[in-house]
């Protein structure tokens, strides 16, 4: 039986498609994000606008709170691991998390090296900014990816930012001559396979899913029609005035994201939305998305 | 008639692409009324609470009940088939006599891959089981298409196929093909 198998582990981001993961930082807003329709839950101490408020180091999160919350839904729970920290990933695995999250929202352990993900039985996301930096995750052993955004910014700029550059990165590949396809994975810093696999295939290896800034059902919409497969929604739910309408609004927009009619019809009667930053707020070094490489 | 895949959440175009191999036509449903002009449907893997909820959320119930055609469910979709489900999250539909439990291996990392036998095919199926649910028949007119470590893990009852693991993950067309065929015999 083989439990390593990497179709195993992509199987499982499969399973996700076209839904929300949900950040979630007690066993009560589990619930509520199981209840609003959340494919799976990110069980972290704080979430990243709070991280990004209190500053400090931020780890992984305590496991009695992941096992609160594995006790409290049946959908799959994620958890964040610092980048490069393995021996966080150990325990997340230890624990029998169902996904583990290599993330910048945390401080990274290690500014040189990630974690080698095939070692692993359970399946990696990564956060990525362009193609590059997806493939070099995904050669590690990444399952899935993810765009970084900007982690509780409340604002899609960096997200939208992300997603634009990997989708341009892959139909750049798709029409280059195969002689042409070395000198462009030196330049993205990519292993060379992999740039060959998705010249062909027009789309990464592994499912695409969106992050960092998702804070309305508008914002889950563009992110789908941009080509993220799904949304993962961090502060956006809970730093708002109304989680759990919102969060089902934002799981009801995700399945309709190309009707307009429909994502308004959630939208309205919606409280709030989380307070946002403006990027250009950000100084180089506030920015979660520069963490990891 | 094509036949309709529920594109609500879950691995919707897996299937798809599987169906487009065969050169079977195919469209993916989002909306109730479109039920109604499909001659057969696919119940995709994804997460079954979320797809429940997403049924009721937009009034689909009912015509899932009342649709008499061929329909294969994997995984999830399977468990919606199911007389009864362990977990009162889920809400089933009764398609097919057999007892539901989720996640019956336990979380991922019990996921895996194993060449099982199928009954109607001499080469071995690659099946690959996520987060995988297991299924206990409560009627004897059920045939056992497959079966891991004496669970059943590929049935049939009437027009009604399910599969506890993911063909569509595969590039292995048998299964659907299977089901294809069952479709043109109905």
């Amino acid at each position: 039986m083989e439990k390593k198998s990497f179709d195993v582990k992509v199987g499982l981001a499969e399973m996700l498609k076209g839904g929300v993961i949900m950040d979630v930082t007690n066993a009560e807003q589990a619930k509520i994000a199981e209840d609003a329709g959340a494919v799976a839950v990110m069980a972290l101490e704080r979430i990243p606008a709070d991280i990004r408020a209190d500053g400090g180091i931020a780890r992984m999160s305590n496991p009695t709170m992941i096992k609160e919350i594995q006790d409290i839904v049946s959908i799959p729970v994620m958890a964040k691991c610092r980048i490069g920290h393995f021996a966080e990933a150990q325990v997340l695995e230890s624990l029998e998390i169902d996904f583990i999250d290599e993330s910048e929202v945390l401080t990274p352990a290690d500014e040189e090296n990630h974690i080698w993900k095939h070692d692993f039985q359970v399946p990696f996301v990564c956060g990525c900014r362009n193609l590059g930096e997806a493939l070099r995750r995904i050669g590690e052993g990444a399952a899935m990816i993810r765009t970084k955004g900007e982690a509780g910014s409340g604002n899609i700029v960096e997200a939208v930012r992300h997603m634009r550059q990997v989708q341009k990165d892959i139909k750049k590949l798709t029409v280059l001559a195969d002689d042409e396809l070395m000198a462009e994975a030196k330049n993205l810093g990519a292993p060379f396979e992999l740039v060959r696999k998705v010249a062909k295939d027009g789309k990464l290896p592994v499912p695409n899913f969106a992050a960092g800034g998702v804070a309305t059902p508008a914002d889950a919409s563009l992110m789908m029609q941009l080509g993220a497969e799904t949304v993962f929604v961090g502060s956006g739910i809970f730093k708002s005035n109304d989680p759990a309408a919102r969060a089902k609004a934002i799981v009801t927009a995700t399945t309709y994201f190309d009707n307009a009619k429909k994502v308004a019809e959630v939208s309205e009667g919606l409280k709030d939305a989380m307070e946002g930053i403006d990027i250009n707020e950000l100084s180089e070094n506030e920015k979660l998305a520069n963490r990891g490489w | 008639m094509k036949i309709g895949i529920l594109g609500l959440q879950g691995a919707f175009f897996k299937h798809q692409q599987m169906l487009n191999s065969l050169d079977c036509e195919n469209f993916i449903v989002r909306y109730p009324e479109e039920i109604n002009q499909c001659k057969a449907l696919i119940l995709p893997g994804g997460e079954s609470t979320t797809i429940t909820k997403l049924i009721d959320r937009i009034g689909m119930r009912q015509q899932l009940i009342n649709f008499n055609g061929p329909i294969f469910g994997t995984c999830a979709g399977a468990i919606l088939l199911s007389e009864t489900c362990d977990d009162e999250r889920v809400k089933v539909f009764g398609k097919i006599p057999v007892n539901g439990f989720r996640n019956a291996y336990g979380r991922q990392i019990e996921s895996f891959k194993k060449e099982i036998k199928l009954s109607f095919s001499d080469k071995k199926f690659p099946a690959i089981f996520i987060r995988a649910p297991k299924f206990s028949l409560i009627n004897s007119e059920i045939e056992v298409l497959s079966e891991f470590e004496n669970i059943p893990v590929l049935l049939k009852y009437k027009n009604i196929l399910i599969s506890a693991f993911h063909p569509e993950l595969t590039k292995d067309l048998r299964i659907h093909k299977y089901f294809i065929e069952l479709v043109e015999k109905s």
